[in-house]
């Protein structure tokens, strides 16, 4: 398995016992405002990222020299998704709670950073989706 | 992989760019000045990531990886199959996002996508050989 594979597989695992965490403190304490956190960490964190761990591994390779595309676009599909995914679960509840705390571009980058990770995947994946 | 499967995974990467860059529009609205009704568009954001990516990538590897021992059996059915459960989960995915008005006909193709996709794996799950599907 690629290293990068074994980071986004291990994070994607952190992400899953994180959201079970968070998703036990909004029920335990009513926290209304850490829902969308809560399941961002699910679908983005854990399945999102397990999914792009697991298809960066095991699909058709591009070719000998590059075979699994390029890295240089992969590895920061992996930090964008990361660093905005992050972002976002700390900034999007502390908005909501403290907004003289936390500015609003945060938001605009978190936002901004996952959806040049997602441009970043398909681009990546889509010459390895070869039909034969 | 199969074409059809391929086609699967290109249309959910398609999904994927789409359900990122409105979700990214939408948490943006809450830190920026953007028109309030672009908060009609979170249903489309939830439709394309849950069914047009994450269920359409599930079943264009499904179509990739499974056992195909019982595809050399009935070609032609396993074909039509795959390609109709293709046309009509993106069909449905695109009458749910138009709206209340054609939701439920969507939800209804996306019930008949399933119902193809079950034709086409059914058989295939199982040992290479054994299947009498």
């Amino acid at each position: 398995m690629p290293p990068l594979s074994r980071w986004y597989i291990k994070l994607a695992i952190l992400y899953f016992i994180g959201a079970m965490i968070v998703g036990l403190l909004q029920a335990a304490l009513h926290l209304s405002y850490l829902s969308p956190a809560y399941v961002h960490m699910l679908v983005v964190g854990w399945v999102t990222q397990m999914i792009f761990g697991v298809a960066y591994w095991m699909f058709p390779k591009f070719s000998p020299e590059k075979p699994r595309g390029d890295s240089p676009i992969a590895i920061a599909t992996f930090i964008l998704l990361n660093a905005g995914l992050l972002l976002r679960i700390i900034a999007e509840p502390l908005r909501a709670a403290r907004p003289d705390v936390a500015p609003g571009w945060l938001l605009v980058v978190a936002g901004a950073a996952q959806a040049l990770a997602g441009i970043g995947f398909a681009l990546n994946t889509w010459p390895r989706v070869k039909v034969r | 992989m199969p074409r059809v499967a391929a086609w699967f995974v290109r249309a959910s990467l398609c999904h994927l760019v789409g359900g990122f860059v409105l979700g990214a529009l939408l948490l943006a609205s809450k830190g920026m000045a953007l028109p309030a009704g672009i908060w009609a568009l979170r249903s489309v954001h939830i439709e394309m990531l849950l069914v047009g990516w994450v269920i359409q990538l599930v079943l264009g590897v499904a179509i990739w990886i499974f056992p195909r021992f019982v595809l050399r059996q009935r070609p032609r059915r396993s074909e039509v199959t795959a390609w109709l459960a293709f046309a009509l989960l993106n069909l449905g995915v695109v009458l749910v996002c138009l709206g209340d008005t054609t939701a439920a006909a969507g939800r209804l193709t996306e019930l008949a996508a399933a119902a193809s996709f079950a034709i086409h794996l059914w058989g295939r799950v199982s040992p290479a050989g054994l299947s009498e599907m």
